[in-house]
């Protein structure tokens, strides 16, 4: 079966491969939203504690021998942790100035990271098994389905809607959006906005790493793995706007599975269709597609 | 210390100093001198961060690397057209990117420029791809003086960063400069006060992105060679830095700190061999490949400790002292 001259089999195995990405923005363009929402803060280290993440578990495999499935928690809960200390050191001071000052401060420290681990590891690859249990694929008689793909995306969808329940649902949720609406109103209500706002700082950062350890077996772990996608990111939160939090999933989503199709249809463009679309949404609807003009 | 001898002295030291250092690279410090002031230009006096300028200095670098090599065109036509590609360039970056405010308007900057560094890396037939344009010939001024002479282009070189820092100056205190400061400080004031502010934005960024084509295609015709590097968005970063560092919203800031932080990159990998054969420690020795966590670093303390910059920082004490004076 063929779709307008392209085999079922590749048309398929490239929307899963954008759905994979896509999964990967969706994560990483909701982080940002979060943060943004009550920081105030772009945080252009995003790319690079996505890094981190992909970095600590491959640390954690190679020489502790610790399993994918414990890195999938720890990886995490150690970005969450050092985006806390940057938050409760240097990101606190800034949020009296201008907004520009967050995302340089951010943009250094995502040079100095990237320095980092390349002044270890060098620029080249290294290589992440795909956890045991996840290996091999099945046949869905349609295409064939690697079965780690599959998780990525499963466990990002649940993840990405956890956060969207928890934001828009619960009273914790509750608490949040009114701190980023007015901050003061809510601290005088006695809720402890500071301690909200790292705690949020690290939660936005540790969903960066989470994707990270979830991309590792799919990319080679390398220091530079963060830099190029964070500019993709930050495309794609100027096309669904920051405003909601179901945009960012699915405008994430919604353009991993463009780029697939570009892919199978002029490879050549893949690389670029996210921009060129975001030149496209700017000048129709300069706000972004799910965003409020403020 | 007044202005005027400021401007004399870093004038006669900039007129010496072929005497006493190597010209090619006492010429790149000039065009990034020229680069960070025509970005500070949006920065410093619009209030707009654009993070995409590496791709109007990269850009014209191309254009006027393949006019110069490819056309055996002469060096002023070389940096005509990078100007031409410049504005060109920041013109429908401009159109896009003005739609959005502050923070997004830095996004959109960053991502337009990627999109240009790709470009760059595809039309390969054009900009050499990875390898880069090699061997980009300097051409004749006006057909008549050889450049191949460091010390004649050098003083060529001066003249053209001289001229564009002077049309920046002139350019902030012009009415149109003082629209764009009043812009920078309350913007819903200007609008109110009837300035179409999208305009003059659009405006101040075509012609910081003109001056940012000359310095890139200057910077090719000096070197004789361009690479991705510099349409890359480290680049973009970097001239953000110097500015950060010497002092946005200040005229001799930029310069400052393009000079510190071009010696810095230069001087970098001298200084970790320095350290390791001093300390024993081996791992300062990998510290010349390593600038971007050194850049990273002073951009981070920059931010936190010293945001007015070193020339911002030497002016606002300045006001300080004369108003504790007693009239």
């Amino acid at each position: 079966m063929e779709i307008f001259g392209v085999p079922l089999q590749a048309m398929m195995s490239q929307l899963l491969l954008g759905l994979v990405n896509g999964s990967f923005y969706a994560m990483l363009s909701l982080g940002l939203a979060v943060i943004f929402g009550l920081l105030n803060v772009i945080n252009f280290a995003h790319g690079a504690l996505y890094m981190m993440g992909a970095f600590f578990a491959w640390m954690g495999v190679n020489y502790f021998g610790a399993s994918y499935w414990l890195m999938l928690v720890v990886a995490p809960l150690l970005v969450g942790a050092f985006g806390i200390v940057i938050e409760r050191t240097m990101l606190r001071w800034l949020y009296q100035v201008d907004q520009v000052y967050g995302l340089l401060l951010t943009f250094g420290l995502t040079l100095l990271l990237e320095g980092i681990f390349r002044s270890f590891y060098g620029v080249s690859g290294q290589p992440f098994d795909t956890p045991a249990l996840l290996q091999g694929s099945t046949d869905l008689g349609f295409m064939i389905l690697p079965n780690y793909r599959a998780w990525v995306v499963a466990a990002s969808l649940v993840v990405c809607f956890a956060t969207w329940f928890v934001i828009e649902k619960t009273k914790l949720g509750a608490y949040l959006r009114a701190g980023t609406e007015n901050p003061r109103l809510v601290e005088a209500f006695g809720v402890n906005v500071p301690l909200m706002v790292t705690l949020t700082y690290g939660f936005g950062v540790a969903l960066a790493g989470f994707a990270g350890v979830l991309a590792a077996p799919i990319i080679q772990v390398s220091p530079l793995m963060g830099a190029n996608l964070i500019i993709v990111v930050f495309a794609v939160v100027v096309i669904g706007g920051m405003g909601s939090i179901m945009g960012s999933i699915l405008t994430g989503l919604g353009l991993g599975v463009v780029e697939g199709l570009t892919r199978v249809y002029y490879p050549a463009g893949s690389a670029t269709v996210v921009f060129v679309l975001m030149i496209v949404v700017l000048l129709l609807r300069p706000a972004g597609l799910f965003g409020k003009e403020r | 210390m007044n202005k005027n001898m400021g401007y004399a002295i870093a004038l006669a030291l900039a007129l010496a100093a072929p005497f006493f250092g190597y010209p090619v690279f006492l010429m790149k410090l000039l065009c990034f001198a020229l680069f960070a002031c025509s970005f500070n230009l949006l920065i410093g006096y619009t209030g707009l961060l654009s993070f995409g300028h590496a791709a109007f200095f990269g850009l014209a670098g191309y254009v006027a690397g393949n006019v110069l090599k490819a056309r055996g065109m002469t060096f002023e036509l070389g940096l005509l057209a990078g100007i031409a590609v410049g504005a060109v360039a920041g013109l429908v970056m401009g159109l896009v990117a003005i739609r959005r405010q502050g923070i997004y308007f830095a996004m959109i900057t960053l991502a337009l420029a990627q999109l240009v560094y790709f470009g760059a890396l595809r039309l390969s037939g054009y900009t050499g791809g990875e390898d880069g344009l090699q061997g980009v010939p300097r051409g004749t001024l006006l057909g008549l003086v050889n450049l191949g002479n460091d010390t004649t282009l050098y003083y060529v070189v001066l003249a053209v960063a001289v001229a564009g820092y002077a049309l920046i100056v002139r350019t902030v205190h012009s009415p149109f400069g003082q629209v764009l400061k009043a812009i920078k400080e309350n913007e819903p004031r200007a609008i109110s006060l009837g300035y179409d502010v999208d305009r003059y934005k659009l405006l101040a960024l075509v012609l910081s992105a003109a001056l940012s084509g000359l310095a890139g295609a200057m910077n090719t015709a000096v070197q004789g060679f361009e690479t991705l590097t510099d349409v890359h968005w480290t680049m973009s970063g970097l001239v953000i830095l110097m500015t950060l560092v010497g002092g946005m919203g200040t005229l001799s800031g930029p310069m400052l700190g393009a000079v510190l932080i071009i010696a810095l990159e230069n001087q970098l990998g001298d200084f970790g061999n320095f350290m390791a054969a001093h300390t024993g420690i081996e791992w300062f020795s990998t510290l010349g490949e390593s600038v971007g966590m050194v850049t990273g670093l002073i951009f981070m303390a920059c931010v936190l400790l010293f945001r007015r910059g070193i020339i911002g920082e030497i002016v606002a004490r300045q006001a300080e002292k004369a108003a504790r004076k007693p009239a």
